[in-house]
């Protein structure tokens, strides 16, 4: 060993003491790694959009003969539309959670639990890409709007993005506390679609919520995807010229006890949800090895 | 030769004296075979003293060296110079590890290990598949909790500093940790960031760690399209992106080829040139160890012998002579009888430990019975590390692992046995 101490071209760093500087960027840095992933998997912007697009063009299109006795002249196109916009940030939005899991099965995840930072920053960054890679799916659903006769309002595109964010981040929250626990691609995959499906098909995105059977709008009214698309509904449908009956049947909204759910009181559950279980994915994070 | 203990720490009278391997190599740097021991708590940065890194070596029982704080008493060591020349960083010991204990379950996975690691050094843990040697290096990466025992490491508790252990400490796994997803510099760009490196250092630093191990070239590339060879030399980089004090290497040329192997050795060499880095790595390669300045073979969870590579060597004290004949068992009945010699089968041939085994084979064939098997072939060989760890452990290397899976089949039974107790 040579006596090394004298000047020498190395550059040396120091890791300074933990700060909320540091957490911040540790945060910053893990949300972008999602997006600069989510940019070098194109496959995943394809596959993510098949299903909510099949549900929109050809459930839709499909069924709309069918429908067009109880929908008062509106196109079911037009009507689920605004549960597509919800959905498409569900499928995107899980699949960020997802790679919790696949950093764990390729060892990537070792690399963040041993750094010098909180596992909160960790899982907070996380939720945060996902919900950007979500929210950019989300806008490409957005650009559809014309296909399915709906305006490209400026007022309705903000507001419906910002809910998409909102729902965005709780779903990938939601993900990540589930991703936490498993060790396994194929169990994720499997249990997410246990609990997404239901979800989804129960939160009214692909039917009115009035006058369903009892236990299905007691089920809907404990969904909590309902409290996304619902809203989603209502900022779509008040930038459409729509016959009151119309209005009526389809957009009638979640009631509690026969009082009406306002929109914002809706965004607010989601959000709650959400940061619930942001804190439970942090808590869970923090205790495992 | 005395080693100096101007430290401010207390210092202590070193534990029990332990024998064995009293002939450090000269060349190897900080190998004193005494028993002074310094401790104290890292002293804080200044006081530029010849660091008294002397530690005890030979056998580190598990039970021995107890180093209870005293009053500096620097006892004799017979061996090496320490290095006297680095300035700076206090005179304790890069890792300080006393009677650390690792049980999963029924499992004790370490027995109680003691041992230090003088800063600048590059410190072998050598030993079979399954010894305890990743369980160790996961308890002072703070990756695993100890069951008992303590830890230091850069001068901080592995348990209570987490967090300053881990800032200063650098990590290469076993298995691949790199995002194979990101570019080679997107890959040290995220670690930089998650380590607090000072924004406008990171490129230079970037630039130096990879083209270090040849990579710069291929910094925009993304790891997925890497070689198994080329991803672990990017994670060496990745490792000393935020100049850890101390690199843990696990098992870092395992699976790989000769000449990655070789070239990650004249890195870890560069290093050890270049950052006055303090390296603590597993190997069960014997002819990797042999480039550490001092290694501890590990055996069932204990060290079993600690010392420079050399002196382990010389302890032997025999050569190995290895005999290949059609009938091992009659020949190794015939060694004991005629020659009173023990011999042991070991990887299909009749291996034996004598002292000038050159000398010995005229000899063997002179005195050779025409009743016992003939003997086809015969080899002798200069003390390996193998030999050193057969001495010490009664196997060799290859062999142990064998056992090592069935005796961990037995303890699967035990414990599922144990079960319904």
């Amino acid at each position: 060993m040579s006596a090394a101490t004298a000047e020498h071209p190395v550059v040396r760093v120091a890791v300074p003491q933990r700060s909320l500087a540091s957490e911040l960027r540790a945060v910053r840095i893990v949300w972008r790694r999602e997006l600069i992933r989510y940019r070098t998997d194109r496959m995943r912007m394809i596959t993510t959009l098949v299903q909510p697009l099949l549900f929109l063009f050809v459930l839709g299109a499909g069924l709309n003969r069918l429908s067009r006795a109880g929908t008062h002249g509106v196109d079911l196109t037009t009507f689920i539309y605004p549960g597509i916009l919800a959905i498409s940030v569900l499928f995107t939005a899980m699949f960020s959670a997802a790679s919790i899991v696949w950093d764990r099965e390729f060892g990537f995840l070792r690399e963040m639990m041993v750094a010098p930072v909180r596992r909160s920053s960790i899982v907070i960054g996380k939720c945060l890409g996902g919900a950007t890679v979500a929210s950019i799916q989300g806008v490409i659903v957005i650009c559809l709007a014309g296909a399915v006769n709906v305006p490209y309002n400026p007022v309705m595109i903000i507001e419906v993005f910002a809910l998409q964010l909102l729902l965005a981040f709780s779903i990938t929250a939601f993900g990540v506390m589930v991703a936490v626990r498993i060790k396994q691609m194929q169990s994720f995959m499997g249990v997410m679609q246990m609990i997404i499906t239901p979800m989804f098909f129960i939160s009214g995105a692909l039917f009115p919520v009035s006058g369903l059977p009892t236990w299905l709008g007691v089920l809907n009214r404990f969904d909590p995807l309902a409290y996304a698309v619902d809203p989603m509904r209502r900022i779509v449908f008040s930038h459409l010229s729509l016959s009151p009956l119309a209005r009526a049947s389809l957009d009638s909204g979640i009631t509690w006890f026969g009082w009406r759910v306002p929109t914002l009181v809706e965004a607010a559950a989601v959000v709650v949800l959400g940061l619930i279980m942001l804190a439970i994915a942090i808590v869970e994070f923090s205790t495992t090895d | 030769m005395a080693v100096e203990e101007t430290h401010d720490g207390p210092a202590t009278p070193a534990g029990p004296a332990t024998p064995g391997g009293a002939t450090a190599a000269p060349d190897g740097p900080a190998t004193p075979t005494g028993t002074a021991t310094p401790t104290g708590t890292a002293t804080p940065t200044g006081t530029a003293t010849p660091t008294g890194t002397a530690t005890p070596t030979g056998m580190a029982t598990p039970t021995g060296t107890a180093t209870p704080t005293g009053t500096a008493t620097p006892t004799d060591t017979s061996g090496a110079a320490p290095p006297s020349s680095r300035a700076g960083g206090g005179a304790a010991p890069a890792i300080e590890v006393r009677e650390l204990v690792k049980s999963f379950g029924e499992v004790r996975a370490v027995r109680g290990v003691s041992f230090e690691v003088a800063i600048g050094e590059v410190f072998g843990f050598l030993g079979p598949n399954g010894a305890g040697k990743t369980t160790t290096i996961n308890m002072l990466c703070t990756l695993t909790r100890p069951s008992a025992g303590e830890a230091l490491v850069a001068g901080h508790d592995v348990v209570r500093e987490r967090d300053d252990v881990r800032r200063n400490i650098g990590l290469v796994f076993q298995d691949p940790t790199v995002d194979g997803y990101l570019t080679a510099a997107q890959n040290l760009q995220l670690h930089a960031e998650l380590y607090g490196v000072r924004s406008d250092l990171v490129r230079p630093r970037m630039r130096q760690v990879l083209e270090m191990v040849g990579l710069w070239e291929r910094r925009g590339t993304a790891v997925s399209t890497f070689s198994g060879g080329m991803r672990r030399r990017l994670e060496i980089a990745r490792g000393l992106m935020h100049s850890p004090r101390v690199l843990f290497l696990d098992e870092p040329t395992i699976g790989l080829d000769p000449q990655t192997r070789r070239s990650i050795w004249s890195y870890i060499r560069e290093l050890k040139e270049q950052e006055e880095i303090t390296i603590f790595m597993t190997t069960h390669y014997m002819d990797e160890a042999e480039w550490c300045d001092r290694i501890a073979i590990m055996d069932h969870g204990e060290i079993v012998a600690l010392d420079s590579p050399e002196a382990l060597k010389a302890s032997v004290g025999t050569d190995r002579v290895t005999i290949q004949t059609d009938d091992n068992e009659a020949a190794i009945a015939a060694l004991r009888s005629q020659f009173g010699l023990d011999a042991k089968l070991s990887e299909g041939a009749v291996t034996i430990a004598v002292a000038g085994g050159a000398q010995f084979v005229p000899h063997l064939f002179d005195e050779w019975d025409p009743s016992h098997p003939p003997i086809r072939g015969v080899s002798v060989s200069r003390p390996t590390l193998d030999d050193v760890f057969m001495s010490y452990t009664g196997t060799t290397i290859r062999d142990a692992e064998e056992d090592q899976s069935r005796h961990r089949n037995r303890v699967m039974m035990q414990m599922m046995g144990g079960g319904r107790r």
